[in-house]
């Protein structure tokens, strides 16, 4: 296999993992306001997620120096012309980190209410603008020989909207399941609840998600070109169903992951439908940027692949024994006495 | 101003303001990664006191130190668009690397040091503050084999209209980074044991927490003292990589207009630009500078006046920098050395105004930390790969100055209200001193904080 479609391959996955992972990340941040009622519940919604969330994102750092080594002209062109766009999810990045790690360092009801607030935006933004932004990338994206066309607002078209709302949803959903799971009694219990309600509107923003995408976009014609490839979507919406089977049972455990396998099959399913582009240009396919026309040479693809396939799977070893060691569920009452470690 | 000064401000803002935070990871996680072996070792309850106490300092730190990074990523590609792709065949792999071999190991132990108090076992605990420290460094080292390769371009050819990597090895093995690897961890671990021994002089001042503060200054203050006598020869030993690789980034350093062999090195000078010449000048070393440049007296040393103008760095920044750098090194030993016998002796108590030196200390290395990279950065102008690619060629073409002056003002405000948090944050953690509660697991609630 050429290098270059390992590295598409690779590319996938890295972004396929980091939605996953950071995904439900993101939604316990837009959910904790709402889900916890008082400061042990918040504290305990924090709490889940307090291990794990910074390994989560740097999937993030990891899929964006992955585009630098192995697409080096894409990460070039993409985040020059998503510069505003990406300044926002940078900012909200910034402030998410700043609020998980620093709304406990000191006391106080204010304190903690504003890094809360702070929180739930700053979960919000990147998880709309992520949408946004692979909504547009689907579509693709005016640049032609005399560069890019487009600014903020043209990538605020009604597909790209219509994408970014999905990713919230997706995410909160996950968000949802991942507190369900996570946490113990009438918490955990009312985040279940929310993920059974928020799941209706998810089912009809993916349907007409999937529908748009065949006005909007050219992803389907690789699917139709290869009809096996159909595996693919066909996985994702099984598992959106399973998603609510499972919810509805109760089996949280089984719901979040039939969530993960969601993320990854929706992320899956647009990338093969890029394949070989990128970033296809939505004016002029001459200019489309494709695995080809912006990869690194062979000797770089190669050093890369080596450092990929012995060092990823490493990193998941020990960022699964990770969640293995914080495997227990987290009481909310324990964390008011201060005993839930 | 047009969008290449705007992005290089704003790549000097964010980077300078990364590493406010990064030397003192890097130093600190060492520190308290000794304090908490030693407990494990001794059992001592002291040393968990220690553990707890500087690595909740540590932790308010290291939140921002992550946050700021995120930026750094993805600033290559938003503002150096040109730049990426003419040299991320090459730039973009220790990048990736340091993302996958580093990062991953950082955020997933910190995890588990912050809140595996009484999930792991007391060694594996320990073990995972190692891990962190361990990977901070491996962290270090990735960017600066990136940033020497820009300081000092190997390994590679120009094909298809860029650069491509042909040995791997090569970047791997880059003298200059490496050089620049143990110069900047060291002075990492400068800024740790300033940090340190100036908490302790506030508390020590205040007859508060006396064995528990004269334990902590004394241990950094052995770290103090070796580590400022290391940086001052990594130092030294890196200056000669300079002059080797780049000439006009010693001579702006040194205002040395006329190329000499056997130059001498004035303890006093003061360039003056305009007229190509230095205003001030006394108290020469004959041969000092051939010496310090190439350790041979007799080497010759290029001046200024060789290269034509416009490829000459800002001199003034560049010899400014450079000469506040030095003396503070030197500074930084002569405290360390007097730190480490007084604490030796265990009579800080008796020189408190040493002690209040000590304290005022603090902010020091921070400022040689950034003074030392406006040497390495704006040394290097024009060039940002030197020799191989111009800044002004570098910038990204989609993005308007508009667009920077936004980002620009966003981050300034953004990064001056964390600033505020973090001075806040740290003043008040450091002020209220240790907790004394025993039970672990109250510790470990405070410790985690959320
Ligand atoms: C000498 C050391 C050094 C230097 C020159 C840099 N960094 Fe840094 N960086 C670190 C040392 C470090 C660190 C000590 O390893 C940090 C601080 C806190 C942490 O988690 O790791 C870090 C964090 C950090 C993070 C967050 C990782 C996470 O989420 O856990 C990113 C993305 C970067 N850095 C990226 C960069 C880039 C792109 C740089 C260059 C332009 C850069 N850093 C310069
Ligand atoms: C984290 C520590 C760093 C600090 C504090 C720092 C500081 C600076 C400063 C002050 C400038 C401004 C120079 C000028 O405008 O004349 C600059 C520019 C720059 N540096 Fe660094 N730097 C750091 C790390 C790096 C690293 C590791 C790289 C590469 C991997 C890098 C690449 C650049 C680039 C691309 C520019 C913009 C072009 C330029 O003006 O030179 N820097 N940096
Ligand atoms: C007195 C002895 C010192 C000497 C001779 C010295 C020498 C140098 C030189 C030549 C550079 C330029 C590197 C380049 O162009 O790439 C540099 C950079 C730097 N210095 Fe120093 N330095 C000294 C002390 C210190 C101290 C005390 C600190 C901080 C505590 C420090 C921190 C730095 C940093 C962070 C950089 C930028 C990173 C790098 O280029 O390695 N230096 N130093």
């Amino acid at each position: 296999m050429e290098f270059q479609i390992i590295w598409f391959i690779l590319w996938a996955v890295l972004w396929a993992v980091y939605f996953m992972l950071d995904g439900f990340d993101l939604g316990v941040g837009m959910l904790q306001k709402f889900l916890g009622r008082n400061e042990a519940e918040r504290g305990a919604i924090i709490r889940t997620i307090g291990p794990v969330w910074d390994g989560n994102e740097v999937w993030l750092l990891t899929a964006g120096g992955a585009t630098f080594a192995a697409f080096p002209t894409t990460y070039a062109l993409m985040f020059s012309y998503l510069y505003t766009a990406l300044l926002l999810i940078l900012f909200s990045l910034i402030v998410r980190g700043v609020s998980v790690e620093l709304r406990g360092k000191e006391e106080g009801a204010t304190w903690r209410s504003r890094w809360e607030t702070a929180f739930l935006i700053s979960s919000f933004l990147p998880a709309l603008l992520f949408g946004v932004a692979f909504g547009n990338i689907f579509q693709g994206l005016p640049m032609d020989a005399d560069g890019y066309h487009g600014n903020l607002f043209t990538l605020l078209n009604p597909y790209g909207l219509l994408t970014g709302i999905f990713f919230v949803l997706l995410f909160l959903m996950h968000g949802a399941l991942w507190i369900g799971v996570k946490t113990t009694g009438d918490l955990s219990k009312r985040a279940s609840g929310f993920a059974n309600k928020v799941w209706y509107p998810l089912l009809v923003v993916a349907v007409l998600f999937l529908i748009h995408t065949k006005f909007a976009t050219n992803l389907y014609s690789n699917f139709v070109g290869t009809p096996v490839l159909f595996v693919m979507p066909l996985l994702a919406v099984l598992a959106l169903l399973g998603i609510k089977i499972f919810a509805a049972k109760g089996a949280l455990l089984t719901a979040f992951a039939s969530s993960c396998v969601t993320i990854l099959s929706v992320t899956f399913t647009g990338v093969i439908g890029l394949f070989p582009n990128l970033i296809p240009s939505s004016i002029d396919p001459r200019y489309s940027l494709t695995i080809f026309n912006s990869s690194s040479s062979p000797y770089t693809l190669k050093i890369m692949t080596g450092v990929a396939l012995v060092f990823v799977p490493i990193v998941i070893a020990y960022q699964a024994w990770n969640y293995r060691v914080f495997r227990k569920k987290i009481d909310p009452n324990e964390m008011e006495q201060g005993k839930a470690y | 101003m047009d969008v290449v000064m705007l992005s290089r401000l704003q790549f000097a803002v964010t980077a300078g303001f990364h590493f406010i935070f990064v030397p003192l990871t890097l130093g600190l996680s060492l520190l308290v990664a000794f304090m908490e072996t030693k407990y494990v070792r001794t059992g001592d309850e002291m040393y968990l006191r220690m553990t707890k106490f500087w690595g909740k300092l540590f932790l308010i730190n290291f939140a921002l130190g992550i946050v700021t990074g995120i930026t750094l990523e993805f600033q290559f590609g938003m503002n150096w668009a040109e730049y990426s792709k003419y040299v991320g065949d090459i730039f973009g792999a220790p990048l990736a690397i340091e993302a996958t071999l580093a990062f991953f190991l950082e955020s997933t132990f910190i995890g588990l040091w912050i809140f595996g108090w009484d999930k792991i076992s007391k060694k594996l605990h320990a073990a995972s503050i190692w891990i962190v420290s361990i990977a901070a460094s491996l962290s270090a080292l990735w960017i600066l084999l990136a940033n020497g390769w820009m300081q000092k371009p190997v390994g590679y050819v120009l094909r298809n209209g860029r650069a491509e990597m042909v040995d791997f090895g090569a970047l791997v093995t880059n003298s200059y980074g490496w050089s620049k690897f143990f110069h900047t961890v060291l002075a990492g671990y400068v800024v740790a044991a300033f940090f340190v021994m100036g908490i302790s002089a506030y508390h020590l001042l205040r007859r508060n927490e006396i064995s528990f503060f004269k334990a902590s200054f004394r241990m950094a203050a052995t770290f103090g003292l070796v580590t400022s006598l290391l940086v001052f020869i990594s130092g030294d030993f890196h200056a000669v990589e300079v002059s080797t690789t780049q000439p006009t980034k010693l001579a702006a350093m040194e205002a040395l207009w006329d190329t000499q062999r056997g130059a001498p090195y004035n303890l006093l000078a003061f360039p003056d630009v305009e007229n190509e010449r230095n205003s001030v000048e006394a108290i020469s070393i004959p041969k000092g500078l051939s010496l310090l440049a190439y350790h041979d007296g007799n080497a010759e040393v290029k001046g200024l006046k060789d290269f034509p103008k416009e490829l000459r760095p800002p001199v003034m920044a560049t010899f400014l920098s450079f000469r506040s750098m030095a003396a503070l090194g030197m500074l930084f030993m002569l405290l360390s050395l007097i730190a480490w016998l007084l604490a030796r002796k265990g009579v800080l108590e008796s020189y408190p105004l040493f002690l209040k030196i000590m304290l005022f200390a603090i902010p020091l290395p921070y400022l040689a930390n950034q003074v030392g990279w406006i040497v390495a950065e704006v040394g290097r102008q024009p060039w940002i790969v030197y020799g191989l690619l111009k800044t002004s060629d570098a910038v990204s073409k989609a993005v308007t100055p508009m667009q920077v002056i936004g980002s620009l003002v966003g981050f300034t405000l953004l990064y001056g209200f964390l600033a505020i948090v973090d001075i806040y944050l740290l003043t008040k953690t450091a002020r209220k001193g240790p907790e004394d509660e025993s039970p672990i697991v109250v510790k470990t609630n405070k410790i985690a904080g959320n």
